[in-house]
């Protein structure tokens, strides 16, 4: 969920904050906290928890603005009410040939203290030419 | 000075859309020929112009000229890739060329969900919008050959 939404947001985050490629794994988890998640929800995760190979990192979300006035009932209390941001994120940065996999760690809907998304590199996607052409 | 024509590709190579003002000689073979060899010499191009470059690229490849024309080239990191044919007296439209990648592609088109993405683009507002941007421009003259 919220994969086609990250598809199309990537084109309007690069027309609007002229940004350029990221060199490494770190200058893009700094855009997506300091530069996206300030345009698109006014809030700036911080950046913690590297994992030693600088392919892991998690965004901790302070306050989630989606989930003003939002509480789980009792009967989904299982339900990943913000699961929307992982699919953004997984669908702008493939666009970007980056293949990350998002997932939500902690949740306040659950009761944790903080909302926490961990993001993983998975590999570069590199570009090709298109079938039948030489 | 002049804009001969215009062309959007899409990373996967689609030439979602094209566009022609004052071209005098067509290349005489299909349009979706001439797209599909567009393409080809650009992502030739820009793979040779990184391999061989002696210092790190930034912005890779931006324009080539013949003794006729000029061929103007942007690249967003989506790979959206936007093409335009000028004559020689047209300066550095990296501006001009953003432009149409911001206010007019990404408002019209990615905005628009009725606009697959990936696809020729039909909208016909795209269409009209793009054409008076291009026609409104200092360097478009209807007279320059």
């Amino acid at each position: 969920m919220g994969y086609n939404i990250g598809v199309r947001l990537i084109e309007d985050f690069l027309a609007r904050s002229n940004v350029g490629r990221c060199h490494d794994f770190r200058e893009t988890a700094d855009v997506i906290a300091k530069v996206a998640f300030k345009m698109y929800l006014g809030i700036t995760p911080s950046i913690t928890n590297w994992s030693p190979a600088g392919d892991e990192f998690s965004l901790i979300l302070e306050n989630n603005p989606l989930v003003d006035f939002v509480e789980l009932p009792d009967n989904h209390s299982s339900l990943i009410y913000s699961n929307l941001l992982c699919g953004v994120l997984r669908g702008a940065l493939e666009m970007v040939q980056m293949a990350v996999e998002a997932k939500f760690v902690q949740d306040t809907l659950k009761g944790d203290g903080v909302t926490e998304i961990r993001m993983r590199f998975i590999r570069r996607i590199e570009d090709n030419l298109p079938a039948g052409e030489e | 000075m002049t804009v001969h024509n215009l062309y959007l590709f899409d990373r996967n190579g689609v030439c979602l859309h094209y566009s022609e003002w004052h071209r005098k000689k067509q290349a005489g073979i299909p349009k979706e020929e001439e797209y599909k060899l567009m393409y080809g010499m650009l992502f030739s191009i820009r793979s040779f112009v990184s391999k061989m470059s002696p210092l790190d690229m930034k912005d890779g490849f931006l324009a080539f000229q013949t003794s006729r024309y000029k061929l103007h080239y942007y690249e967003t990191p989506t790979g959206i890739k936007v093409v335009m044919n000028t004559d020689l007296g047209v300066g550095p439209i990296r501006d001009v060329l953003h432009h149409i990648y911001s206010a007019l592609y990404v408002e019209l088109v990615v905005k628009n969900p009725l606009c697959p993405l990936g696809q020729t683009v039909q909208s016909e507002l795209f269409r009209s919008r793009l054409d008076s941007y291009i026609r409104s421009l200092p360097f478009f003259s209807a007279r320059a050959g």
